[in-house]
């Protein structure tokens, strides 16, 4: 067997570090997106593969035999996931990540290098310590984030007397464990750690429980980027940079996406961070004032002789479009009227969906082209000169009162102004608020009119109305 | 020169051939003019107001044709039902006059004026070229029927042409189909999109498409493609294919709207019927169809020209005198009509008749009694086809990259340092040189994820799960040792968590990605 010297090897993993650059970068189209996804594969596959062959391998039947099994049950995942399902699929990678970064950290404690001394044993420790300790948090929390999104779990916040003096003491009582691992003695370093990850598991359980169920595209991009900086914690134990790059990467990529996702919200990076938010429901629909006059519904048939007549039209769906799996005949509508010549386009607003993206997704799946699904800064400037808006499945993200009511919990968030349209259609089971909580001004405004039932069946209606 | 303008003598024709205000302009050529009395009273105009302007008031009808030397008139001369005999034996020996006279039809008038030695200028003959535009009379009064149309349309029809939504409920907007886009039509497509009905027109020539666009207007189009441009701007007959499409099309329009109005004219032949008895039928109670060719013999099957009828719950308006009903505008854009064309021939002080001006050869029907009608054939002028203006694409969209930091501030960065500095005094080189590579590598990731575009943020998230699998290398690191020894166990574990992130992130973004498409 050849094994490959560590010079190669690092260069190679330098060579990983760029193609997983060139991953992210290729992202910045969906024209380089796939490419982007090659260089991903072909920069793990060396990364592996260099590994495997380097001076620190050994034991291929289990590796071999680890990696089959691994490999065989993530295909299958990959294979069967249904989109809509995605932010569940994501969660539960998460977990896996954190759980990965933990057992990384605890074969590191067991196989005991006894090399370091001074300064390297204990920043070694540190790195040990803080690998597993935001790997068990991740772990935790993406579990509890994928229960919540499957359903498992309720959605509604579990929010205990003293929450947060309860997360302050779990965080005080690791940094204390933390203290005694880096001075215990080798053989005794174990035991704190094991009653530290125990308390970070509870960390992250609460952490996230404490999150509303429609918050949850922060909270998937959150642990998203703990568990790249759980990867680049294990890199430091390791002294693997190639780690340490991708755990950078994939950490702030999440950052990045969770201040995206709180942006739209309107909500603080720090107060998500500590599982915060949710807490003001319940309170809210009090303080808003009962938005005037009446709500008027519409018919199928007359939305199909709105959109006939229409020129521009805009869809805003939300995720009860795909809860209902209406974006299938929806687009059949679109192609309609396209056919006629009118302009069709989808507006998405950030938080539309579970995940960041999950609507483009959704939207991709159902064969709709890219180029007419459109970001709301992009749109919110058209809908003046838009005919028809029909908003399906979407209610906080088009409430006018975040606009201009200060005491709506919404207010400040940016939302698509769907009400300058002509006439506005809202697809509505009934007259529940949103997640929320808030009553929508939009459905008492003189251009809109409802259209009540189930989105798949009365997008069906109107598209067998539109045949006619 | 004495123009001279009688008072109308068809029953219902309010209009008359010159107002006050072209008296005026008329005067200022050099002319004279000398007005019956009483002949713009039904047009609103009172004789004070030409005498105002500068006419002489003349009582009496055989008075006035004798007083002038050029008579302007808007109908062609008929017997005068009160005097018992035919105006063109009333015209001066050797008169001259200007009106309506569709010499084609008239050949019995033509013949009295001839008798008279009389020259006679028909307006409705000047030929459709631009520079006779100004004195096109025929397009001023079928612009003025297609507006008086939709007017019509719009008191026979019980509902609103726009759409509302009232707190009351929704009011649909009309519907109305245009037939013909030549100037009646667009004018009827312009005063029913003026009303906020839906107009869709159609016209067998795809030239006038841009012209009905613009006004507002669908442009209904059929698959079977023939040009029906002929010439001197009027439309031809068509192939009994394309016919054939265009009834269906008629057909099922004619379920779908509330109000046709037709206005298709083939020169020198019967109007075409395009509205069955059938279509009629199948119309809405309540719906209205205005039939601008009614003169002709009508678009519609049930036409009854000069009349309103209704059958199957369908106002039919078969009205020949739409023109007549907007009396002051019609009198004084025909008005203005003969004013450019008497100015054209030279005005008071060179009047003349030049058989090589193209205007004057097509209008002139008889010249001192010698029928000069109809003109010679000239070769059509054939256009250039238009250059296809080619939509530019949309604009490419612009990368946001939000401004990053800055908010942290100062006290932030001091403790950043002493912390640099701090960790920089103790900290062996190997993790310094880690330290390095993780602060770039943080900065590149920040720098390159916020190029991503929002619509790839799933992919984003399935593909940064896959690569966190990297996470493997940590376990793979670990498997040196004994089978059994928990390290090897541990790193097993991880290796087999790692992947499946690994194969599953990067297959189910593979998916994903395959999704999107243009």
């Amino acid at each position: 067997m050849i094994t490959l010297p560590d010079t190669l090897v690092t260069i190679a993993y330098l060579a990983a570090g760029l193609l997983f650059i060139q991953s992210l970068g290729g992202l910045s189209k969906q024209e380089s997106a796939r490419r982007g996804n090659l260089f991903g594969i072909l920069g793990m596959a060396l990364a592996v593969g260099v590994t495997a062959f380097g001076p620190h391998a050994g034991n291929y039947g289990v590796l071999i035999g680890a990696l089959a099994v691994g490999g065989a049950i993530g295909a299958a995942m990959a294979a069967r996931v249904e989109m809509t399902n995605m932010p569940q699929l994501v969660a539960m990678l998460h977990s896996f990540v954190g759980l990965a970064a933990v057992l990384v950290g605890f074969g590191g404690t067991l196989a005991v290098d006894h090399s370091l001394v001074g300064v390297e044993a204990t920043i070694h420790a540190v790195e040990t310590f803080v690998g597993v300790f935001v790997g068990a948090v991740t772990f935790t929390g993406s579990i509890i984030a994928f229960g919540k999104l499957q359903g498992l779990i309720g959605s509604r916040p579990l929010l205990l007397p003293g929450r947060h003096l309860l997360n302050l003491v779990a965080l005080l009582a690791c940094v204390f464990l933390g203290f005694q691992f880096v001075s215990a003695e080798h053989g005794a370093a174990l035991q704190p750690l094991i009653i530290a990850t125990v308390m970070a598991s509870l960390l992250g359980i609460h952490l996230v429980m404490a999150i509303g169920g429609a918050d949850m595209p922060v909270v998937v991009s959150m642990l998203n980027s703990y568990s790249g900086w759980a990867a680049a914690a294990a890199g430091f134990m390791l002294e693997n940079d190639l780690l340490i790059i991708t755990g950078a990467l994939v950490g702030s990529s999440g950052a990045i996406l969770s201040y995206i996702m709180c942006h739209a919200m309107n909500r603080s990076f720090v107060i998500v961070i500590l599982g915060g938010f949710g807490a003001e429901e319940g309170k809210a629909p009090a303080a808003g004032a009962q938005p005037a006059g009446e709500v008027k519904s519409i018919t199928a048939e007359e939305t199909a002789e709105l959109l006939r007549e229409a020129k521009s039209v805009v869809i805003v769906p939300g995720y009860g479009m795909a809860v209902a799996q209406a974006q299938h005949p929806m687009y059949e509508v679109t192609k309609i009227l396209r056919d006629k010549g009118a302009t069709v386009r989808f507006a998405i607003h950030p938080v539309a969906g579970r995940l960041p993206g999950h609507m483009n997704v959704l939207l991709a799946e159902a064969k709709v082209p890219y180029d007419i699904v459109l970001e709301m800064e992009e749109i919110n400037g058209d809908f003046p000169e838009t005919d028809v808006v029909i908003v399906c499945g979407a209610n906080d993200i088009v409430n006018p009162g975040a606009l201009d009511d200060p005491s709506s919990p919404i207010f400040g968030m940016p939302i698509l102004e769907v009400w300058k349209a002509k006439t506005c259609i809202v697809m509505k089971r009934g007259m529940a608020s949103g997640y929320a909580g808030v009553d929508n001004p939009l459905f008492y405004k003189d251009n809109t009119q409802m259209l009540f039932g189930d989105a798949k069946k009365m997008i069906e209606a109107v598209l067998a109305e539109l045949k006619k | 020169m004495k123009l001279a303008v009688p008072k109308e003598c068809r029953p219902g024709e309010r209009r008359v051939a010159v107002t006050p205000e072209n008296v005026a302009k008329l005067v200022k050529l050099g002319f004279s003019v000398a007005v019956e009395h009483d002949a713009g009273a039904a047009a609103s105009f009172g004789d004070d107001d030409y005498a105002a302007a500068g006419a002489e008031v003349i009582t009496g009808t055989r008075e006035i044709w004798q007083a002038g030397d050029i008579i302007l008139k808007v109908q062609p001369p008929a017997a005068h039902p009160a005097m018992g005999v035919h105006e063109a034996e009333l015209i001066r020996e050797g008169g001259i006059l200007i009106c309506f006279l569709y010499p084609g039809k008239n050949k019995d008038i033509i013949d009295r004026l001839a008798a008279r030695k009389a020259t006679a200028i028909a307006v409705d003959q000047i030929p459709r070229i631009s520079r006779a535009q100004k004195m096109d009379a025929l397009s001023s009064m079928a612009n003025i029927a297609g507006y008086r149309a939709v007017v019509e349309a719009a008191s026979f029809y019980g509902r609103f042409f726009t759409g509302q939504m009232t707190a009351a409920g929704r009011v649909p907007p009309a519907k109305v189909l245009v037939i013909g886009a030549g100037v009646a039509g667009l004018a009827a497509i312009g005063a029913a999109r003026g009303m906020g009905a839906i107009v869709r027109a159609f016209d067998t020539r795809p030239t006038v498409k841009e012209q009905v666009k613009s006004m507002g207007a669908e442009f209904i189009e059929l698959n079977v493609h023939e040009d029906g441009e002929g010439t001197g701007g009027y439309a031809k007959e068509m192939s009994p294919a394309f016919i054939k499409a265009e009834m269906e099309m008629f057909a099922a329009q004619a379920r779908d709207v509330d109000i046709i109005i037709t206005t298709a004219l083939i020169p020198n032949r019967p109007a075409p019927i395009l509205i069955t008895e059938e279509m009629v039928k199948g119309m809405k109670k309540g719906s209205v169809i205005v039939d601008l060719a009614a003169e002709n013999g009508g678009n519609c099957a049930l036409t009854d020209p000069g009349n309103v009828v209704q059958k199957y719950g369908v106002h039919i308006l078969g009205y020949t005198d739409l023109p007549s009903r907007l009396a002051p505008t019609a009198s004084f854009l025909f008005g203005n009509n003969l004013t450019h064309l008497l100015s054209d021939l030279g005005g008071a002080s060179h009047f003349h008749l030049d058989l090589a001006d193209e205007v004057v050869r097509g209008a002139l029907v008889l010249r001192d009694g010698e029928l000069l009608w109809p003109p010679p054939a000239r070769p059509p002028v054939v256009l250039p086809p238009e250059p296809k203006v080619i939509a530019p694409p949309a604009a490419a969209m612009a990368a946001k990259v939000p401004a990053t930091g800055g908010a942290a501030g100062p006290v932030f960065a001091l403790i950043a340092a002493v912390a640099l500095v701090a960790l920089g005094m103790v900290a062996p080189p190997a993790f310094l040189s880690h330290l390095t590579v993780f602060a770039l590598a943080v900065i590149v990731g920040w720098q390159v994820v916020w190029n991503v575009t929002p619509a790839l943020h799933t992919p984003l998230m399935s593909v940064t799960n896959a690569i966190s699998g990297i996470i493997v290398l940590g376990g793979m690191l670990q498997l040196n040792g004994p089978l059994t020894s928990p390290v090897v166990l541990v790193g097993a574990t991880a290796i087999l968590l790692a992947t499946i992130n690994i194969v599953g992130g990067f297959m189910v973004t593979h998916r994903m990605l395959r999704m999107f498409r243009r």
